[in-house]
């Protein structure tokens, strides 16, 4: 099961300058946990210290919204794609 | 000449200057009238607001209204087309009217030199048949957001950090807001802003030529709207793609609409961005030990003007955060300098930046003006 996490540029340096990365696992909860061992900084801009969304980061699976999917218990599927949407306020 | 609905038929000139239009049939004669009949809110004269005056003001909306309280700075230039070298120092309205005069002179230009905020954000929008939100901090984009949804005027979205953006159609009908999307800001001090993280500077031009090309789709009732959809645009991969926004259900502002009034978020601007590094800290009461005995240190309130109106410590001198790379130089570096903001935050941004700077004598106050309050003295008003 190989699932890909797309990163804003803004993130992708916790995680060694990649803008995307593969995992693998069953539910998005399971994806977020791995890339968050394999990059320890990323972990916690992910997900606040109760393993829960935080409200100005969005986590798309495919094109759709995982708070509207079960959270980080959405299953995930071979081919899937995580993107990581941060809250941004420049102008 | 004759006259409709939509106001007198138009010109020669007009016919001429809009014939670009004029023969698309998804705009024509009755779509140009309806930009002149319109009236848009631009709320930031900054980087996304230059390239939305401009297209807007050339595509004939008749009404613009234009929202910002900045001067124009010379590190403002890179970005914000609106403004030119010979406007450095001039008010960001002034230098705007100028320009769209030029641009379109049938254009009404109607400016408040004003912060958008909890007090004034409905009267500003009231009567505008869009908002389009080109500030550049989350507690206003928030206040943006709640006024629209209260009002039933559509938001046109667009944000921007670095290499990438967001655009997006918020408080339509039937579609979701911005807090949908995103239901709270990031607490403040957690990421950086433009000033501190950079922006390429055509960016806001992509974006914000996005957010006109929506404002004029939603004017003319025109093509298929940003509405439940955002649009992500990076530039440094130069990859478009929209992903979903639903309407949440939950939503306390365009959902169950516990949001009956306006608020300003604590927030300071920004992204997820920096771990940061701890700085050098003094409590309040240490401070008031050392003022009592009259060491010799110079108070820097960092906060926002409109805060300093509420409270401030006495000999503080106010230079806000944003201002702090520009007055940096011009404060003494053989005194000790202790930074306060509201909450202490934004002031530890600010002492990070100072010590970069060379500034090794500079504290930040624990807990901010608040604490201070709390622990010194309760006679300076908490908010």
């Amino acid at each position: 099961m190989s699932v890909t996490l797309q990163l804003p540029n803004v993130l992708s340096r916790l995680a060694g300058g990649a803008r995307t990365l593969s995992s693998e696992g069953g539910t998005l909860a399971d994806v977020v946990g791995d890339v968050s061992r394999r990059f320890p900084e990323l972990g916690p801009r992910l997900r606040d210290e109760k393993g829960e969304l935080y409200p100005f980061v969005t986590i798309y699976l495919n094109d759709e919204d995982v708070r509207f999917l079960g959270g980080f218990s959405a299953p995930v599927r071979d081919g899937d794609v995580v993107t990581v949407v941060p809250a941004v306020a420049g102008g | 000449m004759t006259t409709t609905a939509s106001g007198p038929a138009l010109t020669h000139e007009e016919a001429l200057r809009y014939s670009r239009h004029l023969i698309l049939p998804e705009v024509g004669v009755p779509g140009q009238l309806k930009l002149r009949q319109a009236k848009v809110l631009l709320v930031g004269a900054g980087g996304l607001g230059s390239p939305l005056a401009l297209y807007l003001a050339a595509a004939g909306v008749g009404t613009l209204g234009l929202v910002d309280f900045d001067l124009v700075d010379l590190s403002n230039l890179q970005r914000q087309i609106l403004h030119g070298t010979g406007d450095v120092g001039r008010s960001k309205l002034e230098s705007a009217r100028r320009r769209i005069a030029d641009v379109n002179p049938h254009v009404r230009l109607d400016t408040y030199e004003t912060r958008l905020a909890a007090d004034n954000a409905l009267d500003l929008i009231r009567g505008h048949d869009l908002v389009v939100d080109g500030t550049d901090n989350f507690a206003t984009r928030y206040l943006v957001n709640d006024a629209c949804v209260l009002l039933g005027v559509p938001n046109v979205y667009g944000s921007i950090f670095r290499f990438e953006g967001q655009a997006s159609v918020f408080a339509t009908k039937d579609g979701p807001c911005y807090r949908c999307l995103f239901p709270k800001p990031p607490p403040a001090g957690l990421v950086p802003s433009c000033a501190e993280g950079g922006v390429l500077g055509v960016l806001p031009g992509l974006v914000g030529t996005i957010q006109a090309t929506e404002a004029l789709k939603l004017l003319l009732g025109a093509g298929e709207p940003l509405i439940g959809r955002l649009l992500l645009v990076d530039a440094l991969t130069m990859q478009f793609r929209t992903v979903r926004v639903r309407k949440d259900p939950a939503c306390p502002a365009c959902g169950t609409r516990e949001i009956t009034e306006l608020r300003e978020e604590a927030t300071a601007c920004e992204a997820p961005g920096q771990a940061e590094e701890p700085v050098p800290e003094l409590g309040p009461r240490q401070l008031a030990a050392r003022l009592a005995r009259r060491d010799d240190l110079l108070l820097v309130d960092v906060r926002e003007p409109h805060e300093w109106e509420i409270c401030r410590l006495p000999g503080a001198e106010l230079i806000p955060l944003g201002t702090i790379p520009d007055a940096a130089q011009g404060l003494p570096r053989d005194r000790e300098l202790v930074v306060y903001c509201k909450g202490g935050a934004r002031s530890a941004r600010a002492v990070r930046f100072l010590r970069r700077q060379g500034f090794d004598r500079v504290l930040n106050l624990t807990g901010g003006i608040t604490r201070w309050s709390e622990e010194v003295d309760p006679a300076v008003p908490r908010y």
